[in-house]
């Protein structure tokens, strides 16, 4: 972890992260917004890969790069404007809004230095993703079935809602 | 070693998109330059545009987005699971059978719904 | 014959132990990626080029035409006059289109479509980084390519490339789907994600022996994937002319059409590696093989797009999900049964 070009990498990304993060909040046309938000969760995934967590990182690409930014892009499409400039308007609310983003960075920042962080966990070097498997259906199988109950209710959920008539 | 590998692909994604935009550079010396407003106008076989481009679409096309999202997370778990199969015994095929019967539940409802139609 | 085998590992070894001695080894590693790199897009310029060619070529004789036969021996030089071509023309970006968006896109299309060869094995050793959830990789690279086309489509401002676009991510995702579950089979044989592990798995018999339904579901789902014949309602050009890029021009659109044929030949060739053996065979040279392999495919793809009409857009989508994923879902609970142990018991026990 303290190799240079390790360090170096971190420091990239999180940077692009950060940055494309601020620029989905701060930009006007909301197209604009998604495509950032892309840039940002692509940036997520690197920072896995630096964490050895590479099957994360695949699945962070997957579904989160590929496949919310679509049902993003086609939320976006369905809405009557879609691309108008100022999709994203500004409010009148600024002042409060940065007081209480300020407020909640001092708690954060309070909470995460009071914390006695684990040091010197052992990344992952070998091949993670049968351990992965293995841990998922021996020991949590429980949550795995529910996560299909959960997926059942999204769908059904959505049809309910789209269905015309 | 882990690190290395991805360090090709590091290397490998900047000269990608060097790729894709060195010809793009090289055309910028040699080709052409004479816009006109007419030129530059939407392609729309000839006819001047009507009304704006970037519509309403259709929700089918949401859908299909959500339907595809609910079955890439399922695939997201098929993985790991295939990867350790060889390992795992009958148990975790009965478990796996659970897991894409609800789902399966799920495209059936889609199906007769008729969201998964192209209208 | 070993030395002719592993020509271009022992190339690359060489110069590793060149520069070695008056560098240090993580600027020697960076160097060889740029050189493995540098020629691994070389050789895909002209394949592509190769591959336009052959395409226009083979079509041509099948509706009994001659094809290009004017520039060079053949026709063969005729990809190059048209890149040539292509590079003086005009560079036409839309008043009303987003700029930069419009610019964006089809750099993405290109260095994803090119990114998902970062795992592909070209003989033995010959993988630019054999990652440990290899194909994995492949997969979800592939699929950030959809937000290229989305982003060309939507900047351009015009309503055939929004509609073009729209269509062909709503047809690319759902034909992800089955793409995805068709090469769970092949992964559950293996227990492996690795490229190079998946090809070793296949030095008794080649995969598609044992997955035949998965060979067919990801060839299906593969050239939807890649908007090829019969599923290339995306720029069906009675309908919607030319689809995404139909406001592109010059170099850019050029870039476009290299993206395509880059992503056929993946697609052949990650077909080749899962399902043909990868880079095995007898006699000839490892990447001479893959090559034969990946470009009989890509015949059979050229084969296809002169036979078949194109489906329509109703049938295209139904045919996914009502399909295709049941097919792959079968597929996938048929190998796993195979794989238990009391089946393999009743099989022993009927052999004897």
């Amino acid at each position: 972890m303290n190799d240079p070009v390790v360090i170096l990498a971190f420091a990239v990304l999180a940077i692009v992260m950060l940055v494309s993060a601020a620029a989905v909040v701060l930009l006007r046309n909301i197209v604009h917004c998604a495509l950032f938000l892309a840039l940002s969760f692509l940036s997520v995934a690197g920072i896995y890969i630096l964490l050895n967590a590479e099957f994360l990182a695949a699945v962070q690409i997957l579904i989160y790069a590929g496949a919310v930014m679509i049902l993003l892009l086609f939320a976006i499409m369905l809405t009557q404007r879609a691309g108008a400039i100022a999709e994203n308007p500004p409010n009148n609310q600024v002042g409060m809004a940065a007081v209480v983003a300020v407020a909640l960075f001092g708690l954060l920042a309070l909470v995460l230095s009071g914390t006695s962080w684990l040091t010197g966990a052992p990344a992952a070097t070998q091949p993670n993703t049968e351990a992965l498997g293995r841990a998922l259906f021996e020991y949590y199988v429980l949550p795995f079935e529910i996560a299909s109950v959960l997926l059942l209710v999204a769908m059904i959920g959505a049809i309910v809602i789209a269905r015309e008539d | 070693m882990l690190l290395t590998q991805y360090g090709y692909i590091a290397i490998f994604l900047i000269i990608a998109i060097a790729f894709g935009i060195l010809p793009l550079v090289i055309a910028l010396a040699i080709r052409p330059k004479k816009p006109n407003p007419v030129k530059l106008s939407t392609y729309e076989c000839g006819l001047e545009t009507v009304g704006p481009s970037w519509i309403q679409f259709h929700v089918g096309f949401y859908l299909y987005a959500l339907v595809f999202v609910i079955f890439d997370v399922e695939t997201v778990f098929l993985y790991p699971w295939a990867v350790a199969y060889g390992k795992l015994g009958l148990f975790a095929l009965i478990e796996m059978f659970i897991f894409v019967i609800l789902l399966v539940v799920g495209l059936v409802y889609a199906w007769r719904k008729r969201a998964l139609e192209w209208k | 014959m070993e030395v002719i085998n592993n020509i271009f590992v022992i190339i690359r070894d060489v110069i590793a132990v060149m520069l070695g001695f008056f560098l240090p080894p993580t600027l020697v590693e960076a160097i060889i990626a740029v050189l493995v790199i540098s020629v691994f897009l070389g050789f895909m310029t002209v394949n592509v080029m190769m591959q336009v060619w052959a395409e226009r070529k083979t079509i041509a004789y099948m509706q009994d035409r001659f094809g290009p036969n004017r520039v060079g021996p053949f026709g063969l030089m005729q990809s190059v006059a048209d890149a040539v071509k292509l590079l003086t023309k005009e560079d036409i970006i839309p008043t009303h289109a987003d700029k930069w968006v419009f610019r964006l896109g089809p750099i993405i299309v290109v260095s994803t479509a090119l990114m998902v060869y970062g795992v592909m094995p070209f003989g033995d050793g010959m993988v630019i980084a054999d990652l440990n959830i290899g194909i994995l990789f492949a997969i979800s690279i592939a699929s950030i390519g959809t937000i290229g086309f989305l982003m060309s489509g939507w900047s351009s401002n015009n309503k055939y490339a929004l509609l073009g676009a729209m269509r062909a991510v709503a047809q690319m995702v759902s034909y992800e789907i089955p793409l995805v579950l068709s090469i769970i089979g092949v992964v559950m044989l293996v227990g492996s994600l690795q490229m190079s592990e998946i090809v070793k798995a296949q030095s008794g018999l080649w995969f598609v022996i044992w997955q035949p339904l998965g060979f067919v579901i990801f060839f299906i789902a593969g050239l939807a994937e890649i908007n090829r014949t019969p599923f290339d309602m995306v720029e069906a050009d009675s309908e919607i002319v030319a689809g995404y890029f139909i406001e592109y021009s010059g170099m850019r659109f050029a870039v476009f059409y290299l993206a395509e044929y880059m992503s056929a030949f993946a697609s052949a060739a990650i077909a080749v590696t899962l399902f043909f053996g990868g880079w095995q065979g007898p006699l000839l040279p490892p990447y001479i093989w893959f090559l034969l392999k990946v470009w009989l495919i890509f015949f059979v793809m050229i084969w296809i797009r002169a036979t078949l009409p194109r489906v329509r857009v109703d049938q295209l989508m139904g045919f996914a999900w009502k399909v295709l994923i049941p097919l792959a879902l079968l597929n996938i609970f048929l190998t796993g049964a195979i794989l238990q142990p009391w089946y393999q018991g009743l099989v022993q026990g009927l052999a004897k």
